[in-house]
């Protein structure tokens, strides 16, 4: 949980995260996030850099600071459903490369999914 | 700010440092990494005034770093300089007695997150409630600098966890910067802004840790086995 994988910035790492705890609502729209030395106490990881993931996804306009009381997630609609669609096409986008790499096609991708999902096309 | 200009040490004949310039800005964790005998530990004594250069200036805030500078510069030794008569309280209030600057309830308060007890003679401490006396002793400090050298080294990975959390709460990045030497690099690691690498006495990379992960994608552990063979 506390590892960071060093090829990447651990900025981005921890940006990567706290997106994933919005779309699963783990965090809420309007919710509060801890100071960023909390954070970095949570996570042992530099203010600094706890800063640098928040200016990230405030830019990003998934977060937002209020003077003098913190840093909350947006309330946005709008904004949290376009994460919830990115994130759905990265992960889809990195599965389907590996499974094309290995030489799965098109379809067998698909009904492979659908036998795990147990779901048929057009039950929806 | 720390700065030093063209600064070598030599020990006798035998030389421990050559030609290091630097700069190093407050608000900032900053680790000095290498290999043993290298001219960490003689780094920070030269900032924190217990050594002199052999030629070239270390200056903080813009003062000559002599032994004048401890007013400004929180220093950690390796050794262990505490009297083993003492408690832990008596410690503390020794150190309040030396620095004018030491913060008593900030030291009370890194002692509750240590879980060390006030009333515990030194010499009966554990080797790691040791370790956390002297960071407590260090950190409660109201100077902009504070150095440690190897204030890890030998505990273990509980008190190191410890000892880490610690330094990001009661670091204030606002006003100050920590300086530590260490050879548990992977663990402190995300917690530092940036890593000056020293080689045989001489700087070889001084570079923000997020910019190595970014541009090579290395952690500091890997660059440094890559760049050491």
């Amino acid at each position: 949980m506390d590892e960071f994988n060093a090829s990447k910035p651990i900025y981005l790492q921890l940006a990567d995260r706290i997106n994933r705890q919005i779309v699963s609502k783990e965090l809420k729209a309007g919710e509060k996030l801890p100071s960023v030395r909390d954070m970095g106490i949570k996570y042992s990881v530099n203010p600094n850099t706890i800063q640098r993931t928040y200016s990230e996804l405030e830019r990003e306009g998934i977060l937002e600071t209020k003077r003098g009381q913190g840093t909350f997630v947006t309330e946005q609609e709008d904004r949290l459903v376009q994460l919830r669609d990115n994130l759905k096409h990265e992960q889809i986008l990195l599965f389907v490369q590996v499974m094309q790499e290995m030489g799965y096609s098109s379809l067998e991708i698909i009904s492979g999914l659908k036998d795990h999902l147990k779901f048929d096309i057009g039950d929806e | 700010m720390i700065q030093m200009i063209n600064v070598s040490k030599k020990y006798m004949k035998q030389s421990a440092l050559k030609d290091i310039s630097l700069t190093l800005p407050i608000g900032k964790i900053i680790g000095i990494v290498g290999e043993n005998g290298c001219g960490k530990s003689t780094l920070l004594k030269l900032i924190a005034g217990l050594s002199l250069p052999t030629s070239g200036r270390v200056t903080v805030n813009g003062e000559t770093a002599n032994r004048r500078i401890c007013k400004v510069v929180s220093y950690l030794s390796e050794l262990d300089s505490l009297n083993y008569i003492f408690t832990v309280r008596e410690a503390l209030d020794f150190q309040a007695s030396q620095f004018t600057d030491f913060n008593m309830a900030k030291a009370e308060e890194i002692m509750k997150f240590m879980q060390l007890e006030p009333h515990m003679k030194i010499k009966n401490l554990s080797k790691g409630n040791l370790g956390r006396l002297k960071i407590i002793l260090t950190l409660a400090r109201e100077v902009p600098y504070i150095l440690m050298d190897e204030p890890l080294s030998g505990l273990d990975p509980m008190v190191r966890e410890s000892i880490i959390k610690g330094m990001i709460s009661y670091v204030d990045l606002e006003s100050q910067t920590l300086i530590m030497t260490s050879h548990e690099i992977t663990e402190i690691e995300s917690i530092l802004d940036c890593f000056i690498a020293i080689r045989d006495g001489s700087l070889l990379r001084m570079a923000d840790v997020e910019e190595l992960h970014e541009s090579e994608g290395l952690g500091v552990t890997d660059w440094m086995k890559k760049t050491y063979v």
